[in-house]
C-alpha cells in the first residue's frame, strides 16, 4: 500500500516537474525525460507488472495533457516498463552501471519508435537530423538526471521493502 | 492445497496483452469520437494543473535567478561601453524625435495603430511546455471559466502563437504555429498572394518556420515582407502576424515558390499570452 502511494506520488511529481521545471532548465530547448526514468526503474526493480503498470500510467498523463490520442504515449510506456522488467533477474541493489545501460537503452528506444510512429510515417525523413539533434541529447540529459533521481528512487524503494519484511515477520 | 498468501494476480504476459487491448481502444475511441474528454479534462484540472502552476512559477524563479548570476558578470563590462554608447545616442536621439512627430502623423493617417484593436483579448500565463522534445504545445492557466473555447486564437505580443486545441474548466491547451503538426493558411501582406505555413521540427530549431505553395506572381515577393494569417483561413482570424520572409525560393515546377519565414513571435521565451475572445467562425457571422 505504501509502495503504491509512493510510486503514484513519484509519476505525479516527475510529470510536473518534467512540464514546467526542466522545460526552464532545458539545454538548447531539450529537456530530460523522467518518466522514462521512473517507468524503466521500477521495471526493473519491482518487475514486469509494476513497470507495465507505471508506465501505462505516466503514459497516460502525458497523453490527457499534451496527446492527441488517448493512450497513444500509455501504449509505448507500458511495453517499455515491461520489456525493463525482464532484467529484474540480474539486477542487485549496489550496481549502478545496468540502471544506466537499461534507461539509456529505453530512452533511445523510446525516441526511435516515437521517431518512427510520429515523423517517419508523415515523411519526415531526415533520421540522421532527429537522430543527432534530438534523441541523443535527450538521451545524455536524461542520463545526468538519472544519477540523481535513481539513488533516491532506491533508497525510499529499500526502506519500504524493509518496513514490508519487519511486518511481514511480526505477523509470521 | 494450500491457498497463495497473494490472493489474486494475473501473469504479466496477460496483463500487458489486456492492457494493449484497452489501449488499441482507447484510441480508436478518442480518434473518433471525444467521448472521454470531459471526465478527463476535469481530473486534470482538479489534480495536476494546480502543481503545474506551482512549480512552473518556481522554474521560473530558478531561471530568473540564474540568468541574474550570469549577467552580473557581463554588467560591469558592458557599463562602460553603454556609457560611451549614451553620448552617440543621445544625439541620435534629439534627430530621431523630429522624425518621430512625422511617423505618428503618418500612422494616425493609416490608422496602423488600430491593427487589432476590435478583437477582445483575454490575458494568460504558459504553466506547463509539452513534456517531450518533439512537439511545441503548452498549457495555460484560464479555461472555460474564463470564456476560453476551442479554437481561439492565440498572440504574444504582435504576432500570431497558435490556436487552442483543448479546454478545461481552468486550464487550455495550446497548439503553437511551429508545432510539427500544424499548418495556416497565410497571404503575404503587400501582395496579397497566399501560401501555406508549415511548423517543422527541423527548422524550428533554427528558428524559423517553413512556408510552402506560394503562387509565384510575378515574383514580387521580397524577402522582409510580412506574413498574415488570410482570409481563407478556417481557425486562424485574418491579418494576424506570423513573420517575416526570411529566404525565398522557387520549386521546381516553377509555379509556385516556398522558402522559410522568422516568426514574429520568440517562441522560446513565451510565458504570457494573449488570447482572441472571438473565433473565426463568430466574426465571419458578424461580417
Amino acid at each position: 500500500m505504501k509502495r503504491n502511494i509512493f510510486i503514484t506520488i513519484m509519476v505525479i511529481i516527475c510529470f510536473v516537474l518534467q512540464s514546467t521545471l526542466f522545460k526552464y532548465l532545458a539545454f538548447g530547448g531539450i529537456s530530460p525525460n523522467l518518466l522514462i526514468i521512473i517507468t524503466a526503474a521500477f521495471g526493473f526493480m519491482c518487475g514486469k507488472t509494476c513497470g507495465l503498470v507505471v508506465g501505462f500510467f505516466s503514459g497516460l498523463l502525458y497523453d490527457i495533457f499534451f496527446g492527441d490520442v488517448l493512450c497513444f504515449h500509455a501504449l509505448i510506456y507500458m511495453y517499455i516498463g515491461y520489456i525493463n522488467g525482464n532484467f529484474k533477474q540480474i539486477f542487485y541493489k549496489e550496481d549502478i552501471k545496468l540502471p544506466i545501460v537499461l534507461i539509456t537503452c529505453s530512452d533511445l528506444l523510446f525516441g526511435f519508435v516515437y521517431y518512427v510512429l510520429m515523423f517517419l510515417l508523415r515523411g519526415r525523413f531526415h533520421f540522421a537530423y532527429y537522430l543527432t539533434g534530438i534523441m541523443v541529447p535527450e538521451v545524455v540529459y536524461t542520463v545526468v538526471v538519472t544519477l540523481v533521481l535513481y539513488p533516491f528512487i532506491r533508497m525510499i524503494t529499500s526502506k519500504l521493502d524493509e518496513g514490508e519484511k519487519r511486518s511481514e515477520d511480526s505477523f509470521a | 492445497m494450500r491457498r497463495k498468501r497473494q490472493k489474486f494476480t494475473i501473469p504479466s504476459k496477460y496483463l500487458l496483452l489486456i492492457m494493449t487491448v484497452i489501449c488499441v481502444i482507447f484510441m480508436a475511441i478518442t480518434f473518433f469520437t471525444d467521448f472521454f474528454a470531459a471526465p478527463l479534462s476535469n481530473f486534470a484540472g482538479a489534480v495536476v494543473v494546480p502543481f503545474q502552476s506551482g512549480v512552473s512559477h518556481v522554474g521560473e524563479w530558478m531561471s530568473n535567478r540564474s540568468d541574474e548570476l550570469k549577467s552580473l558578470r557581463d554588467v560591469l563590462a558592458e557599463n562602460e561601453r553603454l556609457q560611451e554608447q549614451l553620448d552617440a545616442l543621445t544625439i541620435e536621439n534629439n534627430s530621431l524625435q523630429q522624425d518621430k512627430y512625422e511617423l505618428n502623423s503618418l500612422r494616425q493617417l493609416y490608422k496602423l495603430d488600430q491593427e487589432y484593436a476590435d478583437f477582445e483579448k483575454i490575458g494568460a500565463r504558459v504553466v506547463a511546455k509539452d513534456s517531450g522534445n518533439w512537439f511545441h504545445s503548452f498549457v495555460i492557466n484560464k479555461g472555460s471559466k474564463d470564456g476560453i473555447a476551442v479554437d481561439m486564437n492565440v498572440m504574444a505580443g504582435s504576432g500570431l502563437v497558435g490556436r487552442v486545441t483543448e479546454v478545461g474548466s481552468d486550464w487550455a491547451k495550446v497548439i503553437s504555429i511551429i508545432d510539427d503538426n500544424s499548418n495556416v493558411s497565410a497571404m503575404v501582406l503587400s501582395t496579397e498572394d497566399s501560401c501555406m505555413v508549415q511548423g517543422n521540427l527541423e527548422s524550428m530549431n533554427r528558428g524559423v518556420i517553413t512556408f510552402s505553395k506560394l503562387i509565384n506572381s510575378d515574383s514580387a515577393v521580397k524577402e522582409g515582407d510580412k506574413v498574415v494569417t488570410s482570409h481563407i483561413s478556417t481557425k486562424y482570424l485574418p491579418g494576424i502576424l506570423i513573420g517575416y520572409i526570411s529566404t525565398i525560393s522557387a520549386d521546381a515546377n516553377n509555379l509556385t515558390s516556398s522558402g522559410y519565414l522568422t516568426p514574429a513571435v520568440d517562441f522560446s521565451h513565451l510565458e504570457e499570452v494573449l488570447v482572441i475572445l472571438d473565433t473565426k467562425k463568430d466574426y465571419s457571422k458578424e461580417e
